[in-house]
């Protein structure tokens, strides 16, 4: 028998007995991010190529939900931080090996971006603020600006869009000491998947047939793309240490089986794909709005299930000798 | 960069736990939190058996991935050596920090949500003195010194006797042993 | 009604707003680095156990800092323990007593009420007096453990009462040091005169050193380890040093006696003895070799278990290292019964090897040569403490708690009064709750002097609230040591709350009972003043540096073929015992099989846990937050029986059907599958211990089985049994 056990009591908060300092609001950020990712390259996609009338909301309205779903986003991050007060100190440093100070230095990028995008098609997007904008000289000059400059605001909206959605992989997989984040994959798997819950987003809102259509198809194509990325992230831990395939049990019988295998994989990606599959075969219309819902809820699972299993791997893990209700009572009554 | 290095002679280590009660008195660290802690490993079957423990702390890693993490330099290493240290008034309390060390080395500090974690005492290093919890030990099985001294007693130890750190795997490179 | 119900403090009359006892330690806000403050230092004693390592009492900005070892003092080495380390926790520990309390009885019920120190002093004087005049001043009784004790004995000794009792010989030490005067004419002594630092083998017998924390065995045993001493450890469960032994034997619990005998038997058989200390020293060799005779390593081992190669080996190991071997006297010795009888063995094993005042082996302790204060003399007491139960334990050199307890009970018992100072009896004599009820019922007067409200106070009339040894000045110590030193406490603070020092309380008694003439001091520390006058240091040096080293007087050693003449009648080291025969009992150590294991118990195994010393630490914050609870350690084999996993609770129940507290299972390889061991002292019923009450199991509650030595009246606590009591189960009792 091999016994090894803390026979000190040690029950350092958020640490204890396993570490659990991350919950939904990085979950709903990291997901909000790369939804929001995904708006800006599909906004961007349709203008490069030329397919206004084929996607009209994409087109010329779409932009718009970028920075909504981003602020929305910092918002929840901000609840997660346990120092508030110095959450501008994410600005006053810039940590070239710090991915989350990369993240902090691109959420800052992509609101002039876009904005940018927005402006570029607001007066066709939405009509009636053209009284009003067109009214004073600058506002008019700008967005006359942005809407001959469109395609080049999009060239950058795709670069800007990719590095928000790889970041937001690479940020977990940088933490060497959760051997479940530990993989190369995880940066185009959230990619992938914040294209996936993008198309799935404006396949529900688009009013427009051919529309829909047109990302539903899209969306066949990235939820499968993100099938395999998911294996690949799978076979990268299967292959790696023992601490790795350890990470990996947790989904694989262990606690975070069910969440993983149904949640995510199951409800979040291939009921969608069959359904998805079924509609463009014209069958079960009536689930059109089924499937986009159910990518969505997928985006938000594979975030939240990184998240926790990733915390609950480690390299060190000792049982206490003692019962932690023990320590409540040091706290203040 | 002056390395320095905590030598823990599990031979003579006894759990006892002197060291982690001389933390929280000369840091003042708050009830229901701990630098440091002692870990009992008990192999074998009744009675062919054996035991060893284990004063663990932060290791002051020579690749600290909690400094590389962190995205505001609060977390630094202390003038040009190898002690990790916690800038208060920098840390956000994003807990990246937390995640980024592989043996849980890490705390919030309750209630104001900064990170902390152990300093190897360099309040006391500064002035030429052992850490609190190595000037404790009764059994004088902790050793602390700078590797970079081939004469220091940590350097001695470490050429003289066989020795391990924690899971070197990580890659952290600690620089907290325990001699076996 | 009882003229005493047993009060859990839970009912106290005006109890009153009590602070947390979070946020201890100057709060958590974002901190200067520690020392950058206005840093003060005093010199202290601590008090955390009974082995008086002298430390350095750090304050910060007026704030208590840190305690350290004092690097001066050679006994503990400039370290102290964790304990100690945690010395800080009982001065900050919020549940302590703050005020005078009085039992009174209020509508029909009895509750403590605080009082004024006049009320209670008034009253206890005045229940003194009425106690000397009725029956004698001999009928009020001390019970007591603890540096604070002097001033009380003092006390009581100028009353005119010599009658006095601690758990420190009768549940402790007592059997080891007896069975040590009956064999060499002196005792073990405390501190231990063990020269472990200089051994080249150390034989540990039980002796925990390691979860025992007592501080100079701990770092001289290290010494001994660093320098390549062979350790031979003996004990049942797979303790610290057997961890760190070249030989554990995992000897069957009770036989130890068989094993001595049978290492006797070697080395005589084998000539591996030291013959010329022993025809120099001792008496009763050609008994012994007989004795012994049949003690053969093949017979002990169907007793102990050891393997005959083993005994031998490790006979012939004590022997190579000899005379720089010590066979440990240990010190918690009330074991089975026989103990006084085993620890002579141990004495005599010591002997055969030439240990006994040798290099490696034994040193000769020294004190500082401290006169006393010139006092007048005691009144001669008419009865002394031993006539409480007249006849019984013939070689008790002092009072016998147990024995004294009983003769308290009922209208005509021998003791009428008890003033009790720092101990804690209903944890620390066994199977002991319903005679102490039944004393606190018949006794006249009951006064507790306490720090925190133990479960001994719950028995009071009177508890007076002593304030911590932060806080106050004691006699100097002048302990037998290695090298002669004195060591001062002193107070680095003003007495918490409403309590007091133990010498003030003890003089305001002195006053009120007409005996100024013993307290003539306005304050304690003109008293050592005048004593460290006469050795030529004073108070004021001692405040700067709190222990002063004294040059050695004597040797630490005998000197090759010393003539001694040992304190012993034949004037001899007593191999064979002519006082032992003479009342009755065996010459040499006989040994008696211990009592098997009833089916479906277990053996009740406990000792130390390094954080904690017996419950007088376990509700001290700093203490409880290392060491919160107690476990059973219980043997997978059992564990699976009786499907338990680590980390459930269980209740311990024993055959006369107590129920112990919920406890924590540790499912471990260290202990065998006979046994269950856990650390005495938690299991508190105090409620007003609120971070320890009710948390962990109380080993003595559940010893039911107590085996007392005939020869000096100790309590063997190791042939108790338990049984697992699951969850639920447990509805009825506890
Ligand atoms: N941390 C701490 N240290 C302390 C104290 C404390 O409260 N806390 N108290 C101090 C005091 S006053 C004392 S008296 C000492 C007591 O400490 P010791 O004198 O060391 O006590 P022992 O009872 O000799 O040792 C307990 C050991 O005996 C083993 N044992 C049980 N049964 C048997 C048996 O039949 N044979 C043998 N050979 N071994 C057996 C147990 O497994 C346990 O490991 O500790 C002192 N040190
Ligand atoms: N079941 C069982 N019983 C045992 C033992 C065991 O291992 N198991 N061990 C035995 C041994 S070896 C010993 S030495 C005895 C020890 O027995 P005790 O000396 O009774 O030890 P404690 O139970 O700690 O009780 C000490 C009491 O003194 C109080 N106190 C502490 N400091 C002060 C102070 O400064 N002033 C005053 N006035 N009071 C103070 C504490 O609050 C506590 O209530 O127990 C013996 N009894
Ligand atoms: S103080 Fe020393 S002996 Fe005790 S646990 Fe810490 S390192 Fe080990
Ligand atoms: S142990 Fe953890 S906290 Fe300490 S330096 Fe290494 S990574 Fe950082
Ligand atoms: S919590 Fe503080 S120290 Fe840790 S990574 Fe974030 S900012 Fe840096
Ligand atoms: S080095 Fe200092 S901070 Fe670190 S564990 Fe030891 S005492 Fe605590
Ligand atoms: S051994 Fe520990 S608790 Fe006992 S006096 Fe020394 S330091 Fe204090
Ligand atoms: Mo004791």
């Amino acid at each position: 028998m091999k016994e090894e056990l803390l026979v000190t009591a040690r029950s350092n908060e958020l640490i204890d007995p396993g570490l659990h300092i991350w919950t939904w609001e990085v979950a709903m950020y990291l997901f909000l991010g790369g939804l929001t990712a995904g708006i800006m390259i599909f906004a961007a996609y349709v203008t490069l190529a030329r397919k206004d009338d084929e996607a009209p909301f994409a087109a010329t309205q779409l932009a718009l939900l970028a920075p909504i779903a981003l602020s929305l986003g910092m918002t929840t991050l901000f609840l997660d931080l346990e120092h508030k007060l110095f959450v501008f100190r994410f600005y006053t440093a810039f940590e070239p090996t710090s991915p989350m100070s990369w993240g902090a230095w691109i959420l800052l990028l992509i609101y002039p971006v876009t904005t940018l995008q927005i402006l570029a098609t607001l007066r066709r997007g939405f009509p009636v603020v053209v009284p009003y904008v067109d009214r004073w000289s600058i506002p008019r000059a700008v967005i006359d600006w942005c809407e001959n400059h469109r395609r080049q605001i999009a060239l950058v909206a795709v670069p800007s869009g990719i590095a928000l959605g790889i970041y937001t992989g690479i940020l977990l997989s940088a933490f060497s000491a959760r051997p479940f984040w530990n993989s190369g994959v995880l940066g185009p798997l959230f990619l992938i998947s914040g294209l996936s819950t993008a198309a799935a987003l404006v396949a529900l809102v688009s009013r427009e047939k051919r529309e829909k259509e047109m990302f539903t198809r899209l969306d066949l194509v990235l939820i499968s793309a993100e099938l395999a990325l998911v294996g690949l992230f799978l076979i990268s831990l299967a292959t790696g240490t023992a601490k790795h395939i350890e990470a990996l049990q947790s989904i694989t019988g262990g606690p975070y089986t069910m969440v993983f295998w149904v949640l995510f994989v199951g409800i979040g990606l291939l009921v969608p794909l069959l359904l998805e599959m079924l509609e463009m075969r014209g069958v079960g219309k009536s689930l059109a709005l089924l499937a986009p819902v159910l990518v969505l809820i997928g985006g938000y699972a594979l975030r939240q299930v990184m998240i926790d299993v990733g915390q609950d791997s480690t390299w060190t893990r000792y049982p206490s000798q003692y019962s932690a209700e023990m320590l409540e009572r040091m706290e203040p009554n | 960069m002056t390395r320095y290095a905590m030598v823990i002679d599990t031979k003579t280590c006894i759990g006892c736990g002197d060291c982690v009660v001389a933390c929280k008195t000369e840091n003042k660290v708050p009830d229901g939190l701990n630098r440091d802690w002692i870990v009992e490993l008990t192999r074998g079957t009744y009675p062919r058996l054996e035991t060893e423990f284990r004063s663990e702390r932060c290791n002051h890693c020579s690749n600290p991935t909690c400094v590389t993490l962190c995205p505001t330099g609060a977390s630094h290493l202390w003038n040009q050596t190898n002690i990790v240290l916690v800038d208060a008034d920098k840390c956000t309390g994003c807990k990246a920090c937390i995640a980024a060390c592989p043996y849980d080395a890490r705390l919030v500090m309750h209630p104001d949500g900064y990170v902390d974690k152990c300093t190897f005492c360099h309040h006391r290093v500064e002035q030429g003195l052992d850490p609190a919890c190595v000037s404790s030990c009764p059994t004088r099985c902790m050793h602390f010194g700078s590797l970079d001294d081939p004469g220091s007693s940590v350097s001695e130890l470490l050429q003289t006797r066989k020795y391990k750190v924690l899971n070197p795997e990580t890659g952290n490179e600690p620089n907290v042993y325990y001699l076996t | 009604m009882k003229r005493r119900e047993f009060i859990k403090l839970s009912s106290l009359l005006s109890a009153g707003a009590v602070a947390s006892p979070g946020f201890l330690l100057g709060g958590c806000a974002a901190k200067p680095l520690p020392g950058t403050g206005k840093v003060t230092t005093t010199p202290t004693i601590c008090d955390m156990c009974f082995w008086k390592c002298a430390g350095t009492v750090y304050k910060e900005d007026d704030e208590l800092w840190k305690i350290t070892g004092n690097v001066d003092d050679l006994h503990c080495g400039g370290r102290l323990c964790t304990r100690g380390t945690g010395g800080p926790g009982a001065y900050l520990d919020p549940d302590r007593l703050k005020t005078p309390l009085m039992r009174k009885t209020i509508d029909g019920r009895q509750l403590f009420v605080e009082v004024s120190w006049d009320e209670a002093l008034d009253f206890v004087a005045g229940k003194m007096k009425s106690i000397a005049e009725k029956h004698g001043p001999e009928k009020l009784l001390m019970l007591n453990h603890g540096a604070g004790s002097s001033h009380f004995r003092h006390l009581l000794r100028a009353y005119g009462s010599d009658s006095h009792a601690e758990p420190a010989f009768a549940q402790c030490r007592g059997p080891r040091d007896v069975g040590f005067n009956l064999t060499v004419g002196e005792s073990a002594s405390s501190p231990e005169r063990t020269d472990m630092a200089h051994a080249r083998c150390i034989v540990l017998i039980g002796s925990h050193i390691g979860e025992n924390l007592h501080n100079g065995q701990v770092q001289t045993l290290t010494e001994a380890l660093n320098s390549g001493a062979t350790l031979i450890t003996v004990d049942p469960r797979f303790s610290v040093p057997a961890g760190k032994s070249k030989h554990w034997l995992p000897i069957r619990p009770g036989t130890d006696l068989a094993l001595l005998l049978s290492w006797m038997h070697v080395l005589i058989e084998e000539d591996l003895y030291d013959r010329d200390y022993v025809e120099r020293y001792t008496f009763g060799l050609e008994q012994l070799r007989e004795h012994v005779r049949s003690y053969t390593p093949e017979w002990v081992y169907l007793e102990t278990g050891i393997k005959p190669g083993v005994i031998r080996e490790t006979a012939r190991e004590m022997a190579k290292a000899a005379p720089a071997t010590v066979v440990h006297p240990g010190r918690h010795a009330t074991w089975y019964g026989d103990d006084t009888q085993r620890s002579r063995a141990v004495a005599m094993l010591n002997v055969l090897l030439g240990s006994w005042n040798r290099k490696g082996g034994f040193y000769k302790p020294e004190k500082v040569k401290l006169p006393d204060y010139p006092l007048p003399e005691y009144p001669k007491p008419k009865l002394r403490t031993r006539d409480a139960y007249p006849g019984k334990w013939p070689f008790a050199p002092q009072g016998v708690t147990n024995g004294v307890i009983e003769a308290s009970v009922g209208e005509d018992a021998f003791f009428k009064g008890w003033l009790v100072y720092g101990t804690n009896l209903p944890q620390t004599i066994p199977n002991i709750t319903n005679t102490l009820e039944a004393a606190a019922n018949s006794l006249e007067l009951v006064v507790v002097v306490e720090t925190m409200p133990s479960e001994m106070t719950g028995y009071a009339d009177v508890i007076l609230p002593e304030c911590t040894y932060l806080e106050r000045y004691d006699e100097l110590r002048n302990s037998g040591e290695r090298h002669p030193s004195l060591a001062l406490r002193m107070p680095a603070f003003e007495p918490k709350y409403d309590s007091k020092p133990g010498w003030w309380i003890a003089k305001q008694l002195g006053h009120r009972l007409g005996l100024h003439k013993y307290f003539p001091w306005e304050d304690f520390s003109e008293k050592l003043d005048w004593q460290l006058r006469q050795v030529g240091s004073s108070l004021e040096e001692m405040q700067k540096i709190g222990v002063k080293n004294f040059p050695r007087k004597t040797p630490m050693y005998f000197h090759e073929g010393e003539p001694v003449r040992f304190r012993t009648p034949s004037r001899k080291i007593e191999l064979y015992s002519q006082q032992l025969a003479d009342k009755g009992f065996d010459p040499m150590p006989v040994y008696t099989p211990p009592e098997p294991v009833p089916r479906g118990f277990y053996r009740l195994n406990y000792g130390r846990m390094p954080a904690h010393t017996f419950g007088k630490t376990t509700n001290n914050p700093l203490l409880y937050q290392l060491a919160p609870e107690n476990q059973i350690w219980v043997n997978p084999l059992v564990a699976s029986e009786w499907q338990l996993e680590n980390g459930d609770y269980v209740r311990l129940g024993s055959p006369n059907g107590v129920v112990s507290n919920r406890v924590r299972v540790r499912v471990t390889e260290r202990i065998g599958p006979d046994s269950v061991f856990m650390a005495h002292g938690f299991g508190h019923r105090s409620k007003r211990l609120r971070l320890t009450a009710g948390v962990g199991a109380d080993d003595s509650s559940l010893m039911h089985n107590i085996k007392v030595d005939p020869i000096m009246g100790g309590t063997g606590m190791r042939a108790n049994f338990v049984t697992f009591v699951k969850e639920g189960e447990a509805g009825a009792a506890s």
